[in-house]
């Protein structure tokens, strides 16, 4: 088993249109470096300096990675990583 | 219970137990319905509160006109303050919401400017802010970043729980502006030591996730990530099957953005119950079903629900 992340719209043209992509790794940060080394330029979009980018959120089996321990926050085989643009949300 | 007027029955929301969905005696779920505010949902509060604070700090005078970014429910709560007090409202709305809030705003004498659906409320911020820009006579509350929402919330919401939920030890929310979990957060946190304050983020179909570039996207200035505890990103179909719990176990008739509420909310007390901890869950309704009937999410069964839901705001 691997680790399934899903990739949003706008970042497929990384992904050759794929969805969702596999990858493996012990962490949020091994996983992207991971991917990276398959689709090139994917981490660039994800990470900066500072972390994860303002703008991309990122989601372990449905959960903020942010409150996990962002790029550290450990990962297993199995788990789902969801990656999403920022947007204005719901009840508004 | 008696007021001198519709908007003086603000807040006060009943606190009502879940017991048939609760995982143990010992792990209760209790739902705060904010359905039972003037208009129908918990942004009743947030209106109020933006609006008197611009009327104390001089920015809106008699004949003012508002603008607002809004997917409906704050637009419809604007429409009835402003109605009251003697504003006009114009509304930036993407134009994939639902029938019955449109129809609403109209009533209550709003007029509404739609920004496109691809994009969603990312869209209807960026059309507000240009028009603002160029009516500069106009008023643009801005939910997402003023700081009256989120106090609307420390001094309403946040008291009436604690007072109604003593042993209270997670508050579960809808993201959106982030104000109801920023306001109730910040007031639990400094009362309640090891509260869990926990956000249900709808995730919508990709439609609404449209954005030419991911630099174009969006955190509300009212955002500080350090109140939360969680975040959990709630899918449509996941958010529906709650919302039909609710009515099917509980007889509680719910908007979807409740149901998303839910869905963390069980996550949150199965794991208490699960390690034998005590745990007082409260969930916000953030308004009733009504407002969704249109979008189908009612009717048939869940699988044609979900499909009809795509690309709809459902939140």
């Amino acid at each position: 088993m691997a680790i399934e992340i899903r990739i949003p719209t706008i970042l497929r043209s990384y992904t050759d249109g794929a969805k969702s992509v596999e990858g493996s790794g012990d962490t949020l940060a091994d996983v992207i470096a991971d991917l990276d080394s398959r689709h090139g330029g994917l981490q660039e979009r994800l990470v900066d300096d500072s972390g994860l980018r303002r703008f991309v959120n990122v989601y372990l089996n449905d959960e903020d990675v942010r409150f996990l321990g962002g790029l550290s926050a450990p990962v297993r085989d199995g788990d789902t990583i969801t990656v999403l643009p920022a947007v204005a949300g719901g009840g508004l | 219970m008696r007021y001198d007027s519709l908007l003086d029955s603000l807040g006060r929301t009943p606190l009502v137990g879940l017991p048939r969905l609760s995982p143990a005696p010992t792990a209760r779920l209790w739902a705060k319905l904010e359905d039972r505010n003037p208009t129908g949902s918990v942004k009743d509060r947030a209106a109020f509160f933006m609006v008197s604070e611009a009327e104390k700090d001089g920015r809106l005078k008699p004949g003012s006109t508002l603008l607002e970014p809004t997917s409906g429910n704050t637009g419809i709560s604007l429409a009835m303050v402003a109605k009251l007090r003697g504003y006009r409202l114009i509304c930036v709305m993407p134009e994939n919401t639902s029938a019955e809030r449109r129809q609403l705003l109209e009533m209550y004498g709003a007029q509404i400017i739609y920004s496109p659906a691809a994009g969603g409320s990312n869209e209807a911020v960026r059309v507000a802010r240009r028009l603002a820009e160029e009516n500069p006579a106009w008023v643009m509350l801005y939910q997402y970043g003023n700081e009256a929402n989120s106090l609307a919330h420390y001094e309403t919401t946040g008291p009436e729980l604690l007072e109604d939920l003593p042993s209270i030890t997670h508050f579960v929310a809808g993201l959106g502006t982030t104000g109801t979990l920023m306001g109730t957060g910040r007031y639990l946190r400094e009362r309640v030591p090891g509260v869990q304050i926990v956000a249900a983020e709808p995730r919508y179909g990709e439609l609404v996730y449209g954005l030419r570039n991911i630099d174009e996207g969006f955190v509300p200035e009212l955002y500080d990530e350090s109140v939360l505890t969680s975040r959990f990103s709630v899918s449509s179909g996941d958010a529906l099957r709650r919302t039909r719990e609710l009515l099917d176990l509980e007889g509680l008739f719910a908007g979807i953005s409740s149901g998303a509420a839910l869905h963390a909310a069980l996550a949150l007390a199965g794991k208490a119950a699960a390690a034998g901890q005590r745990a007082d869950v409260a969930v916000m309704i953030a308004d009733g079903g009504w407002r969704y009937l249109s979008t189908g999410a009612y009717a048939g069964t869940l699988e044609e629900a979900e499909a009809r839901l795509e690309g709809q705001l459902w939140a």
